[in-house]
C-alpha cells in the first residue's frame, strides 16, 4: 500500500465536519504554520517539497509563491482554482466533497505565507452542492477561531470566501479564473503581466490548484524534506489519479508518485483491469489535453523500460510517443472504443470552450471539429487527415492561452499513434459506423530498436 | 534603467524608449519589417493580442537573458528588452503562422468584397493578399449572421466581424456609456446590444474608422461609391466637440464621405464627432488643407496624383525628361 | 434569440433577494463590486428559473454598471439561461469519459422519454434537458445534474433515469 497524505482519513464518517477532521489531526499544521513558522519559512517548505502544481502545467508550487511581488500598500491575494473541468478530471470534486477542511487548512497555511488578507476559492458553478459544504467547512472554522480575525492569537487575519464560476472551461486558465472572479467574461490576459505581478484587481496574485493547496497542509505537518522522500526524482510526494473509462473500478486514486503505470491500471489496489474482461486500446494519461497512447506505449516506454506514473516517464520520449501527466487524468479505452468517435467528442468540448478572443483557436477548433464530425460519419477524404495535423499545428502555439495547445494535441497525436484507424474511416465509410476497428495492432508489443550501425 | 534600449529586427537596429512594444519599435523602422496589426490600435487602451497575425519570433529575449523565446510572441502586446533580438519577415516560421492566421480568420468571412464598402481600405483584404493563400481549404458552411443598423448611421454586418475588440474598446474609451459588446462565446461570439438599441452618443461613428474590416460601415456612405474612386482631401473646421480635423473624400464636387485622419497604419490621428463625420456634408462646411498623401501602395492612389511609374513617353522625350527631373531621379533610384 | 415577448418580461426583486445580494456584494473591495456579478446572476436564476432582460437591467443598476457587461457575461457562461426553460433541466455530460461508458445511449433515451428535442420544454412545463460538457465526475459516468441546487445523478440507467422522471413529475405535482 501506498503512503495516503490527503485520503489518509477519507473512509472516516463525518470526516467532512470540524470536530473529526480536528480529532484526526486536522488544523495542527495551521497551527505549527502561524505559531512556529515565518511567512518565508512556509514557502521555503514547499520550495523544499518539490511540490509541483497538480492543475496541469506541473509548475513547481514553491517557485511560483516566492514570484509573488510584495509592494508596499497593496493587498495581496490567494486564489484556489477549484475550476476543475478538464474532461478525465475529478479529483477535487471528490476532494472538496469528502474532505472540504483540508482544502481550508491549505489555504490557511497558503495566505498566511503569501501574506493575503483575502483569499477566494474559485469553484466552478456546477458544484453549487460543493460550493455549499465549503461555505458550511468555512463557518465552522471560523467559530473554531481559524478564520477571521486574529487567528490563535497569532494577529494574523483572514477573509476565505467561495466564488461561484458560471460554466466555461477557460476559467481554470489562471488569468481567466482572475477575469472571471472580478465579474467579467472568462477571456484569458494576455502574459505578462503575470498574475504574480498584477493579478486579481491588478494586485499580486497566486493561484493554485485545489490539490496543490492541499498538498501544503502535509508538507507544513510533516516538513518538505519528508514529503519529497515520496516520490522519484523531481516527481515527489502523492498525486490524485481519477481513473475513468472503461476500467474495472474507476475512481480517485491517491498513488505515489512512480507508481508503473502498469500496475496502476491492473493491480486490485488500484483501478482492477479492463472492465468487462475486454483488452486496453488506448490510454489519455493526463486529462483530456493531453496526447493519446496506444496500449503498447502506455505501459512501456520507446526504450522498453517500464512507463511509471511520474511527471517525467509519461511525458518520456516527448510527443512522439509519450504524453503528459497534466492533471492526472487518467482514461482508458478498451478494444471496442472508436477513437476516431473520441478525437471528435474532445475536438467538440474544444470547441465548445474556446473562448472566442483570438482567431486560430476561435476558427480552428470549430474547423478541427467538423472535420472530424465528417470522418467519424464516414463521409472524409484522405486528405482530412493531414488537413487535420496541418491546421492543429496553426492552432499551436499561436494563441493567448493554452486551451489552443489542449484542444491541438488530442487530435495531432490520435492521428500520430491511430493513423490507420482515421484511414479505415474514409476506405469503409459503410462499416465505419456499424463496427469499431477494434484493437488491431495497437496493443502489440513495440520491435527493439535496431542499434544503429556507427 | 537606461533611457534607450536597443534592439534590432530584422537585423535592423533601433533604439527606442523602454516600455515600448515590439510592433511599435518595428514601426519606428517602417517599411516591410512592420508586422500588421488587425486588433492593436494604438490610441486604443488594453487593445490588441487578440488577433495574432503580429505574432514574431524572438531570436534573443535580452543582453541579460540571450535565451530565445519558446513560443512566437504578439508583438503589440510584447514589450522590447535591451539587446533583443526579433525576427519578423526573416523568419519562415513567423510567415508560416501568419498565413495559419490568415487563414483562420478568412474562413468565416464572407469574402464579398465586391460588395463591400470597406474594400480598397480593408486592413483583411491587405493581409490576405499579402499573406493568404489563393484557395480555401474550408468546405464547411461559413458563419452567417443578420445585418443590423446600430443606431441610424452605422451598420452592423457581423458576417464579416473578426472580433478585433476595437469597437468595444472605443464605445469604452471615447464615448460616455458603452450599449454594444461581445456576446456569446467562441465561434458564436458576435458584436451586439442584445436587445436592439440605438448605439448613439457624439461619438459612436468612430467605431467606422477603427473597424479594420467591413463590419461596421457608414450608412450616410454605404453603396455610394467605391473608395478609390474618391478623392481624399484634408480639411478642417471649428467644432466645439472635437478636434475638426478630417478627410473629405470627393466624388466630383460632392463630399461622399467624412473620415478621421488615418496614418499609414489605418489608424485616426485624433478621433472626430458624429456632427463632423455625419452632418457635414458640403464643402462650404469646411476649410480645404489640400490633397491628401496616399501611400503609393494603396488602391486609392491608382487613379490620382503623381504616379510612381512616370508614363514611358516621358524616358524617350528629352525636354521631358528636363523638366521631371526629381521624379526620374527617383525612378532610377528605386 | 428572444421571443419578443419574452423581452417584455418584467421580474420584480423582493427585499429578500436584495439582502442576497448584500451578504454577495461584501465578499469584495468597495470598488471593485462587479465580481458579486456572477453569484448574483445565480441567485436570480434559482428565483426566476431564467435571466430576463429586466432582471438583468436590474442587476446592472444594483452594481452600478452597464447592461451591456451584464448581458456579455450571462451570454459567455453556459449555466446562464437567457430563455425559459422547463422546471426541471437534465444536463447530461457527453463528453469523452462519459461517452466511454453510454451517455449518449441516456440522452437517446432521455430525448424518447421526454418527447422534445435538445433544449425545448415538454409541454407541462416540467422538463428541459440538454447535453452539457464535462461535469468532473468522469469516474462515476455517465451522469446528469438539476439546478438550480445541481444535484448529481451518477452511474446513470435507463432504469435510473425512469426513476428520477417520475419521482421529479410527483415532487412537482405536490
Amino acid at each position: 500500500m501506498g503512503r495516503k497524505l490527503l485520503l489518509e482519513h477519507i473512509n472516516v464518517p463525518n470526516i467532512n465536519t470540524f470536530d473529526v477532521y480536528r480529532s484526526k489531526g486536522g488544523y495542527a499544521a495551521v497551527e505549527k504554520a502561524l505559531k512556529t513558522l515565518s511567512p518565508e519559512d512556509i514557502v521555503e517548505e514547499v520550495k523544499k517539497s518539490g511540490l509541483r502544481g497538480r492543475g496541469g502545467a506541473g509548475f513547481p508550487t514553491g517557485m511560483k509563491w516566492s514570484f509573488l511581488a510584495k509592494p508596499e500598500g497593496k493587498p495581496r491575494y490567494l486564489v484556489c482554482n477549484a475550476d476543475e473541468s478538464e474532461p478525465g478530471t475529478f479529483k477535487d470534486r471528490f476532494l472538496m466533497t469528502k474532505i472540504p477542511h483540508l482544502l481550508i487548512e491549505g489555504m490557511i497555511i497558503g495566505s498566511f505565507a503569501l501574506g493575503a488578507k483575502t483569499s477566494y476559492i474559485y469553484v466552478r458553478g456546477e458544484m453549487m452542492p460543493q460550493i455549499r459544504i465549503l461555505e458550511k467547512a468555512i463557518a465552522e472554522a471560523r467559530n473554531a477561531g481559524f478564520l477571521g480575525k486574529n487567528i490563535l492569537g497569532t494577529g494574523y487575519d483572514l477573509e476565505l470566501y467561495v466564488q461561484p464560476g458560471g460554466g466555461a472551461y477557460i476559467c481554470g486558465e489562471e488569468t481567466a479564473l482572475i477575469e472571471s472572479l472580478e465579474g467579467k467574461r472568462g477571456n484569458p490576459r494576455i502574459k505578462p503581466p503575470f498574475p504574480a505581478i498584477a493579478g486579481l484587481w491588478g494586485c499580486p496574485t497566486v493561484v493554485n490548484n485545489v490539490e496543490s493547496i492541499a498538498a501544503v497542509v502535509p508538507i507544513i505537518r510533516d516538513g518538505g524534506e519528508e514529503y519529497a522522500k515520496i516520490g522519484v526524482g523531481r516527481s515527489t510526494g502523492t498525486k490524485l489519479i481519477s481513473a475513468s473509462g472503461n476500467l474495472v473500478k474507476p475512481g480517485i486514486y491517491e498513488i505515489e508518485l512512480g507508481v508503473p503505470v502498469e500496475e496502476f491500471i491492473y493491480s486490485d489496489e488500484y483501478c482492477g483491469g479492463i472492465a468487462n474482461g475486454k483488452r486496453l486500446k488506448a490510454v489519455v494519461a493526463g486529462g483530456s489535453s493531453v496526447p493519446i497512447l496506444p496500449a503498447n506505449l502506455i505501459n512501456k516506454t520507446i526504450n522498453q523500460e517500464a512507463r511509471l506514473m511520474t511527471y517525467e516517464s509519461l511525458s518520456d520520449g516527448g510527443f512522439a510517443t509519450g504524453s503528459m501527466m497534466g492533471s492526472g487524468g487518467f482514461i482508458a479505452f478498451d478494444e471496442d472504443q472508436c477513437i476516431v468517435r473520441n478525437t471528435w467528442n474532445f475536438a467538440r468540448f474544444y470547441h465548445h470552450e474556446s473562448c472566442g478572443q483570438c482567431s486560430p483557436c476561435r476558427e480552428g477548433t470549430g474547423w478541427m471539429e467538423k472535420v472530424l464530425h465528417r470522418l467519424e460519419y464516414g463521409h472524409g477524404k484522405l486528405s482530412d487527415i493531414d488537413l487535420l495535423v496541418d491546421v492543429s499545428r496553426k492552432i499551436e502555439g499561436n494563441t493567448i492561452c493554452p486551451l489552443g495547445d489542449a484542444a491541438a494535441w488530442p487530435v495531432a497525436s490520435a492521428i500520430r499513434h491511430f493513423r490507420d484507424e482515421f484511414e479505415w474511416h474514409v476506405t469503409e465509410p459503410k462499416f465505419c459506423l456499424q463496427r469499431n476497428y477494434g484493437l488491431a495492432h495497437y496493443a502489440d508489443p513495440l520491435p527493439k530498436p535496431e542499434p544503429v550501425a556507427v | 534603467m537606461s533611457e534607450i534600449v536597443k534592439v534590432s529586427i530584422d537585423g535592423i537596429p533601433v533604439e527606442v524608449a523602454p516600455g515600448t512594444t515590439i510592433l511599435n519599435a518595428a514601426r519606428q523602422i517602417g517599411g516591410d519589417v512592420v508586422p500588421p496589426a488587425m486588433c492593436y490600435y494604438s490610441k486604443l487602451e488594453g487593445s490588441g493580442g487578440k488577433c495574432r497575425t503580429c505574432l514574431v519570433k524572438v531570436s534573443k529575449g535580452s543582453e541579460k537573458d540571450p535565451r530565445p523565446m519558446p513560443k512566437l510572441v504578439a508583438s503589440c502586446r510584447t514589450t522590447v528588452m535591451d539587446g533583443m533580438e526579433v525576427q519578423n519577415i526573416t523568419s519562415p516560421e513567423v510567415i508560416e503562422a501568419r498565413k495559419g492566421i490568415v487563414e483562420m480568420l478568412l474562413i468565416n468571412h464572407p469574402l464579398d468584397c465586391p460588395v463591400c464598402d470597406q474594400a480598397g481600405e480593408c486592413s483583411l483584404q491587405d493581409l490576405a493578399y499579402e499573406h493568404g493563400a489563393a484557395k480555401t481549404r474550408y468546405e464547411f458552411e461559413r458563419r452567417k449572421f443578420e445585418r443590423v443598423d446600430i443606431g441610424d448611421k452605422i451598420q452592423l454586418h457581423m458576417t464579416r466581424c473578426i472580433l478585433c475588440y476595437r469597437c468595444v474598446f472605443v464605445a469604452d474609451q471615447i464615448t460616455d456609456h458603452r450599449i454594444h459588446g461581445i456576446l456569446n462565446r467562441g465561434d458564436h461570439s458576435e458584436i451586439s446590444t442584445y436587445i436592439h438599441q440605438a448605439v448613439d452618443n457624439d461619438f459612436s461613428g468612430n467605431v467606422i474608422d477603427v473597424c479594420p474590416v467591413g463590419a461596421l460601415t457608414d450608412k450616410t456612405f454605404r453603396f455610394k461609391n467605391r473608395v478609390w474612386f474618391t478623392k481624399p482631401v484634408e480639411a478642417h473646421r471649428d467644432c466645439d466637440k472635437c478636434c475638426g480635423k478630417v478627410t473629405l473624400w470627393y466624388k466630383g464636387e460632392d463630399v461622399l464621405r467624412v473620415t478621421g485622419r488615418k496614418d499609414a497604419y489605418g489608424e485616426v490621428e485624433e478621433f472626430i464627432c458624429n456632427t463632423c463625420r455625419f452632418e457635414q456634408k458640403k464643402t462650404a462646411d469646411w476649410v480645404i488643407e489640400g490633397p491628401r498623401n496616399v501611400s503609393n501602395d494603396s488602391v486609392i492612389s491608382s487613379n490620382h496624383y503623381g504616379s510612381l511609374n512616370l508614363p514611358p513617353v516621358v524616358k524617350k522625350n528629352l525636354a521631358l525628361q528636363e523638366s521631371n527631373k526629381e521624379q526620374l531621379e527617383r525612378f532610377t533610384r528605386l | 434569440m428572444l421571443k419578443i415577448e419574452e423581452t417584455t418580461v418584467v421580474h420584480d426583486f423582493s427585499p429578500h433577494l436584495y439582502q442576497q445580494f448584500q451578504e454577495i456584494v461584501k465578499r469584495y473591495p468597495v470598488e471593485s463590486a462587479k465580481a458579486a456579478l456572477l453569484p448574483i446572476l445565480h441567485v436570480v436564476q434559482a428565483e426566476f428559473g431564467w435571466l430576463s432582460v429586466d432582471a438583468m437591467d436590474k442587476v446592472a443598476e444594483y452594481l452600478d454598471i452597464q447592461p451591456i457587461e451584464v448581458y456579455e457575461v450571462a451570454s459567455f457562461y453556459t449555466m446562464y439561461f437567457l430563455r425559459p426553460q422547463g422546471k426541471y433541466m437534465l444536463e447530461v455530460c457527453r463528453t469523452g469519459p462519459c461517452c466511454l461508458v453510454g451517455a449518449e445511449k441516456i440522452m437517446k433515451y432521455i430525448e424518447q422519454k421526454l418527447g422534445v428535442k435538445e433544449g425545448d420544454v415538454t409541454p407541462d412545463g416540467l422538463f428541459s434537458w440538454r447535453g452539457v460538457e464535462c461535469l468532473a465526475a468522469c469516474g462515476f459516468a455517465p451522469v446528469l445534474q438539476i439546478g438550480p441546487e445541481y444535484t448529481f445523478y451518477e452511474n446513470l440507467t435507463e432504469a435510473s433515469v425512469d426513476q428520477l422522471i417520475s419521482d421529479l413529475t410527483i415532487k412537482a405535482n405536490n
